[in-house]
C-alpha cells in the first residue's frame, strides 16, 4: 500500500519489553448444555460478532436465528464516565446480558434448482447503528437480510371516540366509511367555529415498559449461484460485499435489486477450476480496498480504484511452499477458511487449518508470524481427510489493540497468541467453566519430536483420539466460532450450542 | 345530536384509527390527516393533532413516510403561514429516523414549510431547528440538517449567517461519511445561497476540503458541486478555483471519480465557458476518452456529440476525432456501443466534407460491427447522417447490415431491427424499399417467434401509414392475403391479426372487398383457434364496415360460429355478435 497506511499503534509502536501472558478467567456462559442433554442441530451457533463500540454481541445459529446480548456492566458510554468517576467498575470485568431474539432465516427450496436452502447463519455483520436502532446483516448460502432492531416503548391507548366492543360498524374496513366523510364537512364552516367539540384523539398512555421489535428492511437476493462465505461493510457506511465460492458482489445498503459482480474468477471452463474464494473482508478504513483469500492458501488485496471489475489483484500474500514438504495434504491443509483486518487495517490474521499467519500488508513476500494451532494433528492428516474434518473452517480474530490472536480447535479449545514484538505467549484453553483445566504442552516444541512420538501412541482412533502428551482429543466438538471484543480483553465463542465468554 | 352524530361518526371513526392495530388503517387515517384537520378547526389542530402526531412518531416507517408527506402541505390546517412553526417539531422527529426515504420527505416537507414561513418565525423556529439538527447525536439528524440549510440562510441576521456557514463547514469534516457525503451533496444549494464575497472564501475552502476527502464516494459528489459551484462564481473566479480541480478530478485514482467527471464534463464545460472549455477541458476530455476503465470510456463516448457541439468544427476535428477512431475499435463492446448511439449526432458539427471524409469510414466499420447492438445503435439514428451527406453513400453498405440483422439468431435483435423499418423506408424511399426490404417485411410474418410476428404485423400497418393505402393495396396486401393458405396454424393467426391492424388504415372499402372475403373464409378453418381469432377480428372490423355488409356478412358467419362444437369458438362468437348489436343499437 506505497506506505500511506498510518501506522498502527499495534505493531509499530515499541510493545511493553515482556508483555506478560494474560490470566483468562471464565466470564459467562448463554446456553450451557447440561450433562446428558442432547444438542439440538438448530441450536448450534455458526456464527459470532461484537459490534463496533462492543455494546452489543450477536451470535447466529444453524436454526437461522439471530441472538443478540448487550453489554450489562456499564449501560452506556455516559454512565460509563459517571462510573469512572466514582472509581467504580475498575475491578469489574464486561458482562453481557441477554437482549433479544429473531427469526432471520427460514428454510427454503430453490424450484429452479431443486435446491434446499438451509435456514443457516453463514455470517452476522453489524452496521452503524443510527437514532436507537441496531442494524444489522445476517446472511445464509444465498440470501442476505438487513434488520433493524429497535426499542419501542410499549403504549396503550386508553380513550377513544367509540367504544370498540359497542358497534359492529367500527369493526367495518374504514376505507368505505372513511371515504364519504368530508362530504358531511360543509365546506370549512367547522373549522372556523371551533370544530367539532365533541371530537377526541386518542388518549396513549406510556408504560415504562419497553419492547423490541426487529423488523427486516430489506432483502438482498438472486444475486449468488454458490453459498455465501462472508460479508463485510465497506468504510463509507453505505455499501458492502458479499462473497461465494466464485464471485464477489458489492451491494448499496439502500438499494436491494442489484448489485455489482466486482470479483468473478469463474472460469470459463469450470473443469480449469483449481482455486475457489474462501472469504472477503474490506478495509476497516481504506473504502476502495478489499482482501479476499482462496482454497490454495492465497490472499489477494484488490483495489477497487482501478477497475470496475477487479479480476486483477493489486498485490497477492503467498508464503513459498518450502521444497521436500509437499504431501498429498499441502494444499488442502493450505486453504484458508477466515481472514480479518487488524483494527488499522495494517495487517492481515488468516487461518489455515494447522496455522495463523499474520500478514503485514506492506510485506507480500511471507507472514510477519506463524502460529501452529494443533500442530500434533500433523500426523493424523490421513485420519482427518478420511472423516472430512480436514475441510472444517475454523475463524480467527484479533484482539482490539492488535497485540492478541485467537482461533480455535478440536475438543472445544481454543488458542490465544501473543503476535507482539518478542512475545512468545501461547495459551490454550477450553471452552468450559474452567477454561485452564487442560493445559497442552508448549505448542512451539519442534515438530519433528511430535512425529516420533506420536508415532509410537498412535492409536487407530476414529473422532477421539490421544494426542503425544496423552491428551485425548475429541474432533465431534470443535470451535469454530469466536470473536474478541474490539476494546476489551473479552473472548466469546462457540461449543457447540453454547456460547462461552472469558476474560482477562 | 343525532344529526351532529351522523356527522361525526366517520371521522371519529378515522381519528380512532391513527392508533389502530391494523398498518393499512393506520396509514389511511394518515393520509386523510387533513380531514381530521378540519373536523377538529384550526386551534384544536395546533393544539392537539400536531402535539398527538408529535409523540407518536415511532411508528412503522411506512406511517411515517405518509406522515411526513402530509405534514409538509399543513399549513392551511393550522391556521396558515404565522402558525407554520408548530408543524416543524414533528418534522424534526422525522428527520432523525433510520430510513432514509422518510427523513427525505421529511427534509422535503421542512423545506416547503419553511420557503413560506415568514422571515422573523424562519430566525426564532427555523433556524433553531437547524442547529439542533446538525448537532444531532445520531449521524441521520446530521445528514437531514444538511439539506435544510439553503432555506434557513437567506433569513438570517448576519451573526447567525457566520454560524451556519461555520457550523455548514463542520458537517463538511464529520466523522461520519455519510454526513460528508450529505454534505457534499447539498453544497451547491446552500452555496447558492450565500453572499458573493464569502463563497470565494468560505465555500470555496469546504469546498477544497471536501475534494480532498480519502473516501471516494465523498469525492464523487464533489464533482457534482464543481458544476454548480462553477456556476455560481464569476468566470474568472471559476477559472481560477474550479478548472484545476476538475482537471485534477478527471486523473483521479478512482475509476468511479473519473466516471462522474466524464459524465458532467459537459455541465462543466458551461460553467467554464468555451474558452476555458478549450484550452483546459479538451485534454482532460481526450484523457478520459482514452481511459483504461471501459466504465470510463462508455460515459466519456456517449458524450462526444455534446461536447463536439460547444468546439469549433476544427478542434473537433483534430483532437476529438482522433480517439473517436480509437473508439470505434475498442475492446469493449459497451464502449462502440454507446459511441453508436450519438456518433451519428457528430455529422451535423462536423460539415459534409468532414463526415464524408472522416466520419463515414467509422459509420461503417461500426455498421460491420460483430456485436449487433452497435449496429442496431447506428441505424436508430439514421435520420441525423442522411440530412447531412444523403442516404445513397450509406445505402450500399446499410442493406447488408440490415439483412443480417433481420436474420439474426437472437430473436430480441430481430424485434430492434424491424421497429426501425418504418425510420428506414421513410428515410430510404419508396423505391428503396421496395426493391430491398419488401421481401424481409414478408419473412417476419413467418418467423419461428411470437413477438416477431406480432412486431411484423404491427410494422405492416406502419408501413401502410407511411406510404398511403395506395402503395399498400399494391404491395403488401396481395402478399399478405396469399399466406392465408399457409399450412401452419400460428401463421394463419399472424395473418389475421394484421388484417385486422391493416384495416383501419386501409378504410371501409378495400376492408369490405379483399380483407373481409379472407377473414370469412378462414371461419371454415379446421383449427377451432382460427376460428375463434376470425370472431374476434371481425368483432374489431364492425366499426369500420358498413351496417349493411354486417347484416349480411359478418353476422351469419358469427351465427354459425356461435353454433360451433368448441366451447371457445362460441364463447368468442357471442361476444363478438353481442359487440354487433350494440353498434347497430348506438348507430
Amino acid at each position: 500500500m506505497n506506505g500511506a497506511v498510518v501506522s498502527e499503534p499495534a505493531a509499530a509502536a515499541a510493545s511493553p519489553p515482556t508483555q506478560a501472558s494474560l490470566e483468562w478467567r471464565f466470564s459467562q456462559v448463554f446456553g450451557e448444555r447440561s450433562a446428558g442433554e442432547e444438542v439440538q442441530d438448530v441450536d448450534i451457533i455458526s456464527a459470532i460478532e461484537f459490534n463496533k463500540s462492543g455494546q452489543h454481541l450477536a451470535t447466529g445459529d444453524r436454526g437461522g436465528r439471530v441472538v443478540l446480548f448487550e453489554r450489562a456492566d456499564v449501560k452506556d458510554s455516559a454512565c460509563r464516565k459517571e462510573a469512572e468517576k466514582a472509581d467504580y467498575s475498575v475491578s469489574r470485568h464486561p458482562e453481557f446480558r441477554y437482549k433479544t431474539e429473531f427469526q432471520s432465516h427460514e428454510p427454503e427450496f430453490d424450484y429452479l434448482k431443486s435446491l434446499e436452502i438451509e435456514e443457516k447463519i453463514n455470517k452476522i455483520k453489524w452496521c452503524q447503528a443510527s437514532n436507537g436502532a441496531l442494524v444489522l446483516l445476517s446472511t445464509n448460502d444465498k440470501t442476505i437480510k438487513f434488520w433493524k432492531v429497535q426499542e419501542k416503548k410499549v403504549k396503550k391507548v386508553s380513550e377513544m371516540n367509540l367504544n370498540p366492543l359497542k358497534g359492529p360498524t367500527n369493526g367495518k374496513p374504514a376505507g368505505s366509511n372513511a371515504r364519504g366523510s368530508s362530504a358531511y364537512l360543509p365546506n370549512g364552516d367547522i373549522s372556523k367555529s371551533g370544530g367539532l367539540p365533541l371530537l377526541r384523539l386518542p388518549v396513549v398512555v406510556t408504560s415504562q415498559e419497553t419492547s423490541l421489535a426487529a423488523s427486516c428492511r430489506r432483502v438482498f437476493t438472486h444475486a449468488h449461484d454458490y453459498h455465501i462465505n462472508s460479508i463485510s461493510n465497506n468504510s463509507d457506511g453505505e455499501t458492502f460485499i458479499s462473497a461465494d465460492d466464485l464471485r464477489i458482489n458489492l451491494w448499496n445498503l439502500e438499494i436491494s435489486n442489484q448489485s455489482f459482480n466486482i470479483i468473478d474468477v469463474k472460469p470459463t471452463n469450470m473443469e480449469d477450476l483449481t482455486e475457489v474464494i474462501t472469504s472477503a473482508e474490506f478495509h476497516p478504513t481504506h473504502c476502495n480496498t478489499l482482501a479476499y483469500s482462496s482454497s490454495k492458501g492465497s490472499i489477494r488485496l484488490v483495489d477497487l480504484r482501478q477497475s470496475a471489475l477487479c479480476d486483477t489483484h493489486s498485490q497477492i500474500f503467498e508464503q513459498p511452499e518450502s521444497p521436500g514438504s509437499r504431501s498429498f495434504f499441502t494444499e488442502i491443509i493450505a486453504s484458508i477458511s477466515d481472514i480479518k483486518f487488524s483494527k488499522g487495517g495494517r495487517h492481515i490474521l488468516s487461518r489455515d487449518y494447522m496455522t495463523l499467519k499474520l500478514w503485514d500488508i506492506n510485506m507480500n513476500s511471507g507472514p510477519v508470524a506463524t502460529f501452529q494451532v494443533h500442530e500434533y494433528l500433523r500426523p493424523k492428516l490421513c485420519d482427518l481427510y478420511e472423516n472430512d474434518s480436514i475441510f472444517d473452517k475454523f475463524e480467527c480474530c484479533q484482539s482490539g489493540d492488535g497485540l492478541r490472536v485467537a482461533t480455535g480447535s478440536y475438543s472445544n479449545i481454543f488458542r490465544v497468541f501473543g503476535s507482539g514484538a518478542g512475545s512468545n505467549e501461547a495459551t490454550t484453553l477450553e471452552a468450559t467453566r474452567n477454561p485452564t483445566r487442560r493445559q497442552l504442552q508448549n505448542p512451539t516444541r519442534p515438530a519433528r519430536s511430535l512425529c516420533t512420538l506420536t508415532r509410537v501412541v498412535r492409536r487407530g482412533a476414529e473422532s477421539t483420539g490421544i494426542d503425544a502428551n496423552g491428551n485425548s482429543y475429541d474432533l465431534t466438538t470443535k470451535l469454530l466460532h469466536l470473536a474478541w471484543h474490539p476494546s476489551e480483553n473479552v473472548i466469546a465463542c462457540a461449543a457447540a450450542n453454547s456460547l462461552y465468554m472469558y476474560y482477562a | 345530536m343525532a344529526t351532529m352524530d351522523a356527522l361525526i361518526y366517520p371521522i371519529a371513526i378515522l381519528v380512532d384509527e391513527l392508533k389502530n392495530d391494523d398498518i393499512q388503517l393506520r396509514l389511511n387515517s394518515i393520509r386523510r390527516l387533513s380531514t381530521i384537520a378540519r373536523a377538529l378547526g384550526e386551534e384544536r389542530t395546533r393544539k392537539e393533532l400536531i402535539p398527538f402526531l408529535s409523540e407518536n412518531n415511532d411508528d412503522q416507517d411506512e406511517v411515517l413516510l405518509a406522515m411526513a408527506g402530509e405534514l409538509g402541505v399543513f399549513i392551511p390546517y393550522v391556521g396558515g403561514v404565522e402558525h407554520a412553526h408548530v408543524l416543524l417539531s414533528p418534522l424534526e422527529t422525522l428527520c432523525t429516523v433510520e430510513e432514509t426515504c422518510v427523513r427525505d420527505k421529511a427534509v422535503e416537507s421542512l423545506c416547503r414549510i419553511g420557503a413560506q414561513m415568514k422571515e422573523s418565525n424562519i430566525v426564532d423556529w427555523f433556524i433553531p431547528v437547524v442547529k439542533r439538527l446538525a448537532a444531532g447525536e445520531w449521524f441521520t439528524a446530521r445528514v437531514s440538517s444538511c439539506g435544510i440549510f439553503h432555506i434557513a440562510y437567506p433569513s438570517a441576521p448576519d451573526q447567525l449567517k457566520a454560524e451556519l456557514r461555520t457550523i455548514y463547514g463542520q458537517l463538511c469534516q464529520d466523522d461520519m461519511p455519510m454526513v460528508r457525503r450529505a454534505a457534499a451533496s447539498n453544497l451547491g444549494k446552500f452555496a447558492a445561497t450565500v453572499e458573493q464575497s464569502y463563497l470565494k472564501t468560505g465555500i470555496m475552502s469546504i469546498f477544497d476540503d471536501l475534494t480532498q476527502d480519502d473516501q471516494d464516494s465523498v469525492r464523487l459528489l464533489a464533482v457534482e458541486g464543481c458544476a454548480a459551484l462553477g456556476k455560481l462564481l464569476e468566470p474568472q473566479d471559476c477559472v481560477a478555483h474550479i478548472l484545476p480541480v476538475i482537471v485534477n478530478f478527471s486523473q483521479d485514482k478512482s475509476w468511479r471519480v473519473r466516471y462522474m467527471v466524464a459524465n458532467q464534463l459537459y455541465e462543466l464545460c458551461e460553467a467554464a465557458g468555451p474558452e476555458h472549455s478549450r484550452e483546459h477541458l479538451v485534454p482532460a476530455y481526450v484523457r478520459l476518452l482514452r481511459d483504461n476503465e471501459a466504465e470510463v470510456r462508455i460515459a466519456a463516448a456517449g458524450k462526444v456529440t455534446k461536447f463536439c457541439r460547444i468546439l469549433s468544427p476544427q478542434l473537433a476535428i483534430q483532437r476529438i476525432l482522433p480517439c473517436v477512431k480509437e473508439l470505434s475499435s475498442d475492446s469493449s463492446q459497451h464502449v462502440r456501443s454507446a459511441l453508436a448511439s450519438v456518433i451519428m449526432g457528430m455529422a451535423p458539427v462536423l460539415g459534409k466534407d468532414a463526415t464524408i471524409e472522416q466520419l463515414l469510414p467509422i459509420f461503417l466499420s461500426l455498421l460491420k460491427d460483430e456485436f449487433p447492438d452497435v449496429r442496431l445503435n447506428i441505424i436508430s439514428k439514421l435520420d441525423q447522417v442522411n440530412q447531412v451527406i444523403g442516404i445513397d453513400l450509406l445505402s450500399q453498405s446499410l442493406l447488408p447490415a440490415i439483412v443480417e440483422l433481420a436474420e439474426d439468431r437472437h430473436w430480441r435483435v430481430r424485434l430492434a431491427i424491424i421497429e426501425y423499418i418504418p425510420l428506414l423506408a421513410s428515410q430510404l424511399g419508396v423505391g428503396f424499399f421496395n426493391d430491398k426490404l419488401g421481401a424481409l417485411c414478408m419473412q417476419w410474418l413467418e418467423d419461428k417467434v411470437f413477438s416477431i410476428r406480432e412486431a411484423a404485423a404491427n410494422n405492416l400497418k406502419r408501413l401502410a401509414e407511411e406510404f398511403g393505402p395506395e402503395w399498400a393495396m399494391q404491395h403488401i396486401i396481395p402478399r399478405v392475403l396469399e399466406k392465408i393458405n399457409n399450412p401452419h396454424y400460428l401463421c394463419r393467426m399472424t395473418i389475421l391479426q394484421a388484417i385486422s391492424l391493416l384495416a383501419p388504415v386501409m378504410g371501409a372499402e378495400i376492408t369490405c372487398q379483399k380483407l373481409l372475403p379472407v377473414v370469412i373464409n378462414s371461419s371454415k378453418d379446421r383449427v377451432p383457434n382460427i376460428k375463434f381469432n376470425v370472431a374476434k377480428v371481425l368483432q374489431t372490423l364492425v366499426s369500420i364496415l358498413d351496417q349493411s355488409v354486417v347484416e349480411k356478412t359478418v353476422k351469419p358467419c358469427l351465427v354459425e360460429l356461435s353454433e360451433d362444437p368448441d366451447v371457445d369458438v362460441r364463447y368468442y362468437a357471442n361476444q363478438a355478435l353481442q359487440a354487433c348489436d350494440q353498434i347497430m343499437m348506438s348507430s
